[in-house]
């Protein structure tokens, strides 16, 4: 059974803490590090982000971070080895986060075939929407990964088609606009999450702009789970290599939060 | 592979989640006018008496004599007001922005020749609007950026990655992603998801329905050859698409190859790239063996961009296009040629398209013609010449 749904199915209608760290931000090193100590301190699914150039969807947070990982080297054949690695210690549900580009160009049936065998669970394509998921939908299938659709606050009309069809979760951007923290939301969270819920048939998350437990707390209370991202990567920004102790504390505090 | 906005393989529509209804809105707003005739009549009304349109068509005498081959001719894009193509597909896409009830304009510029038609129109219809530009490219063209102030319009710096074209519009798309409700996304090239690609061309060919016009009535017969520059390819796309349909006229895009194609300095596409997904849609662009897209260069600000419109690289596979590259030093050769035997200084970029020509004449019979597309004038690109030949005009 993919470890995603797997996971989903434990939680048994606890509240699923989602993390990502960007791959290789300072170094891969630490990354490792970083994902057993979030999964110690109550993180159930990992998005691990493959560094692209121009990630047009990313705030300035993981844009830097990004930056930082390509200066130290980090490939997506280094990051495949990571996961390799992380395998050998945790069972947890781990995905990534990346561009189209990155998968189209490393070619997308050896992309999903080191999926598999070095044990990825699913992938985030930011700009891969549904109109073209086809790009890689039947590889992902026929890899048991999970090629986690999202929905936003602008999607109206489009949210049924894409809800019904969801895999894994269903990624629910809180708020227009890119990546990064945000001090308060504008969506009207009622209407949004009603009309998800009518045509979704799987566990269902909110991300982007979550950066303490309080909002963690108050988002998930709309759904299944809440991702949290750009708050963990300033934690990384700021402490480097000295930042696996502090991200550990800040997830257990938002997995607090959210009990 | 979905069969939305594509040329052959290229094209599509990969943009994230948050800005695909207003893709659609855009796709469904541009289909309902764009054969709508009180739309276009107004857009033929601003082409006529606020753009200048159409565009001379002119024999370059002194150019083709010394030459000694094919009859040059120059499509004076450059004598459009704001002072290149760009004003034609600004003023149909800001037309549009207003039938969409949308009141704010962003805009990404490489030269900043986009961005000053986008603030200028953006002025004549009394809409806010905000330029995003790289910090490089500011720098380069800080004559643009006071002209786009002065237009009423916000310049806003792009200091991430290189700082140019790509960086700008990454930044563009971030905004409309933020911005989505009220904000139209003024693509100033034939690039990026569906419509963009081919609406930006519709709004461009008349340069080349022109162009058929003017050399039938001149020649009483269709050019052997068009030459445009490449970047993006919005001038060239709208050279070619008239003739598209017509295998007896060459079409030939300029690449700007910078220090040269086998040097990293260039920005040359279609002859180093490779085929990928970027800016919403599938081309061939410069990149690495990672997928990450390369660092670009070029004298030109407006060539500066890592990839070409899906369009142009379908054109090339299908073999109807041909793709050259011209360095840094032929296109100011080119620059300052134009200048001294024609009077004419073009823009640093269809210097680009020049140069090409000026390799191509000679080999061509007396009573063959090239038409150039003269998409720019020179006089934003004067002071970045004068430093590249070692001159230094600050006081």
């Amino acid at each position: 059974m993919n470890r995603i749904d797997k996971k989903f199915r434990d939680l048994n209608g606890e509240k699923a803490l989602i993390t990502f760290v960007t791959a290789g931000d300072p170094d891969l090193e630490t990354t490792k590090k970083l994902v057993l100590e979030m999964e110690k301190n109550g993180a159930d699914l990992i998005e691990l982000g493959v560094p692209f150039s121009d990630p047009i969807a990313e705030g300035p947070t993981i844009q830097k971070a990004s930056l930082r990982a390509l200066r130290g080297g980090v490939t997506l054949v280094k990051i495949f080895g990571l996961v390799k690695e992380l395998r050998q210690e945790t069972d947890m549900p781990l995905l990534l986060m990346m561009y189209i580009n990155t998968i189209y160009r490393f070619g997308t049936k050896r992309f999903f075939d080191l999926c598999v065998e070095n044990g990825i669970d699913g992938v985030i394509i930011p700009d891969l929407p549904f109109e073209e998921k086809d790009e890689v939908d039947g590889y992902a299938k026929a890899a048991d990964v999970r090629l986690i659709s999202l929905v936003a606050p602008t999607s109206h009309q489009r949210i049924a088609e894409i809800a019904s069809s969801a895999e894994g979760f269903l990624y629910c951007v809180s708020s227009v606009g890119v990546t990064g923290t945000r001090t308060e939301f504008k969506t009207n969270f009622d209407e949004f999450f009603s009309e998800i819920k009518k045509s979704v048939k799987i566990p269902y998350c909110v991300g982007f702009g979550i950066s303490n437990p309080e909002q963690a707390r108050k988002m998930s209370s709309y759904c299944d789970g809440a991702i949290v991202g750009s708050g963990i990567v300033k934690i990384v920004e700021k402490y480097g290599k000295d930042s696996v102790a502090p991200v550990g504390e800040f997830v257990k505090s938002l997995k607090d939060g959210m009990r | 592979m979905s069969k939305i906005g594509r040329f052959g393989d290229f094209g599509g529509q990969y943009v994230p989640e948050t800005v695909m209804n207003a893709v659609n809105e855009l796709n469904e707003a541009y289909n309902k006018y764009k054969d709508d005739p009180e739309f276009n009549a107004e857009l033929q009304r601003l082409y006529r008496d606020y753009a200048n349109r159409p565009s001379m068509l002119y024999y370059a005498s002194r150019m083709t004599e010394d030459l000694g081959g094919a009859k040059i001719y120059l499509k004076r894009e450059d004598l459009n007001h704001t002072g290149a193509h760009k004003i034609n597909n600004v003023l149909g896409q800001i037309l549009l922005a207003k039938k969409m009830g949308k009141t704010r304009i962003i805009a990404e510029t490489g030269a900043g020749q986009h961005g000053v038609a986008t603030a200028t129109a953006a002025a004549l219809f009394g809409m806010e609007c905000n330029v995003y530009m790289g910090r490089t490219d500011m720098e380069r063209q800080a004559l643009n950026v006071y002209r786009m102030n002065l237009l009423g319009a916000t310049v806003t710096g792009v200091d991430s990655g290189t700082a140019t074209l790509k960086d700008a519009i990454n930044e563009a798309m971030r905004d409309w992603t933020t911005n989505i409700e009220n904000t139209y996304y003024l693509i100033g090239s034939v690039m990026g998801p569906h419509p963009y690609p081919e609406m930006v061309r519709n709004f461009q060919k008349c340069i080349g329905e022109e162009t058929r016009a003017q050399m039938m009535e001149v020649e009483g017969k269709l050019p052997d050859a068009v030459v445009a520059c490449v970047g993006g390819g919005s001038n060239a796309m709208g050279a070619f698409y008239d003739f598209i349909r017509e295998p007896g006229v060459r079409l030939i895009g300029a690449e700007a190859a910078g220090d040269g194609v086998d040097t990293p300095r260039h920005a040359a596409t279609m002859a180093r790239g490779s085929m990928g997904i970027f800016h919403g849609m599938k081309s061939i662009f410069l990149q690495n063996e990672e997928g990450q897209i390369d660092e670009v260069y070029s004298i030109s600000a407006g060539l500066d961009y890592p990839g070409i419109g899906p369009e142009h690289a379908y054109l090339a596979s299908i073999g109807r296009a041909e793709y050259v590259d011209i360095t840094d030093e032929e296109a100011v050769q080119a620059f300052e040629y134009l200048s001294k035997k024609e009077g004419v200084i073009p823009a640093i970029e269809s210097a680009h398209a020049v140069a090409a020509a000026m390799k191509m004449a000679p080999t061509m019979s007396r009573d063959q013609s090239i038409v150039i597309c003269l998409s720019g004038r020179g006089d934003k690109d004067v002071f970045q010449v004068a430093r590249y030949r070692g001159v230094d005009l600050s006081e």
